[in-house]
């Protein structure tokens, strides 16, 4: 008897503190990629020639967002306002009170349309504007929804490097 | 030496315990002070700022933005984003929504929040549909002060 709840002791005392470790490490991992910096996906058309369609992985911070020191030309993560599950990637062409004329239908007509980013907002599009929804879709892309500033391209190893500004910080 | 080994160490589990609090907070669940009237009488059914409404607020929802008409949630302001708003949801993608002048259909990943008090609250009438990704929590229940414990409906 005395052995076998000795041996029940030790395994209790051993899964709580894997538990506690579980949770350090869970802990440590959302708050860093939460508050610091998170790796991401790429994959799709929309931002060729800066990211390959066929799957890029990039490094993105989360420091410039929260403190709102975005520019144009940066490279941004951000929640599609069509829908809260996808996270698409996209270039910010204009910041709140900026001028933004666009084709509205690139196919059709050449019709355009002008529009004021309104307050709290930014603009942001495609580099490969033929196949990418955009701002010129969903509209002006309010702040809120802006999940992180794409730094680096991490994978494949032949496109490691930072992501230019396509000289649009001027 | 023995000071600075404590102090250390008091600063070890500090730092620990923060970070799990935070992820507790940001994940699962956190409690928020409820400001202004705009949704009395439902929570802070006085305008006396002393008797604020305390109300648990749920991270859980924030994995799929599954929601239905009548939850209250928290949410970022379209055009402040450091503000918080807290109103609830009349109108889920592809309804529509009769306000004063027309009938506006919600787009989708959108959803249509007004206040329950809609004589002062700042809401969808105003500022449009929201995206349903500037949703940051829903609201379960109200925990202080201690006699308006309760479920919200």
């Amino acid at each position: 008897m005395g052995s076998s709840s000795s041996f029940w002791n030790v395994a209790y005392r051993q899964a709580m503190k894997s538990g506690v470790f579980v949770a350090k490490v869970y802990s440590f991992l959302h708050v860093t990629t939460t508050y610091l910096a998170f790796p991401a996906v790429a994959f799709g058309p929309s931002m060729i020639p800066t990211l390959h369609p066929s799957g890029n992985v990039v490094l993105a911070e989360r420091i410039s967002t929260r403190s709102r020191k975005l520019s144009r030309g940066d490279v941004i993560v951000l929640q599609s306002p069509e829908d809260p599950n996808k996270i698409p990637i996209k270039r910010v062409i204009g910041l709140e009170g900026d001028c933004e004329s666009f084709v509205v239908d690139p196919e059709k007509n050449d019709e355009s349309r002008t529009i004021v980013v309104p307050k709290g907002h930014v603009w942001v599009q495609g580099d490969h504007t033929q196949n990418s929804r955009d701002s010129r879709i969903f509209g002006p892309l309010p702040y809120g929804l802006i999940r992180g500033r794409v730094l680096w391209r991490l994978w494949p190893f032949q496109d490691f490097g930072p992501i230019d500004d396509h000289n649009l910080k001027k | 030496m023995g000071i600075q080994n404590l102090l250390w160490q008091v600063t070890k589990k500090a730092f620990t315990g923060g970070i799990i609090g935070v992820t507790i907070s940001d994940r699962c669940c956190s409690v928020v002070p409820v400001r202004g009237d705009s949704m009395s009488p439902t929570l802070n059914p006085q305008r006396n700022s002393y008797l604020d409404d305390y109300v648990l607020v749920e991270k859980f929802c924030l994995q799929d933005y599954k929601f239905v008409r009548g939850d209250v949630v928290v949410f970022s302001s379209p055009t402040h984003f450091k503000d918080k708003y807290i109103k609830r949801i009349v109108g889920l993608p592809g309804e529509w929504i009769s306000s004063s002048r027309d009938v506006i259909r919600v787009p989708e990943g959108h959803c249509w929040v007004e206040g329950d008090n809609k004589a002062s609250s700042l809401d969808s009438r105003t500022f449009g549909p929201i995206p349903l990704g500037l949703i940051r929590g829903r609201v379960t229940s109200v925990v202080w002060p201690p006699q308006r414990v309760s479920k919200i409906s």
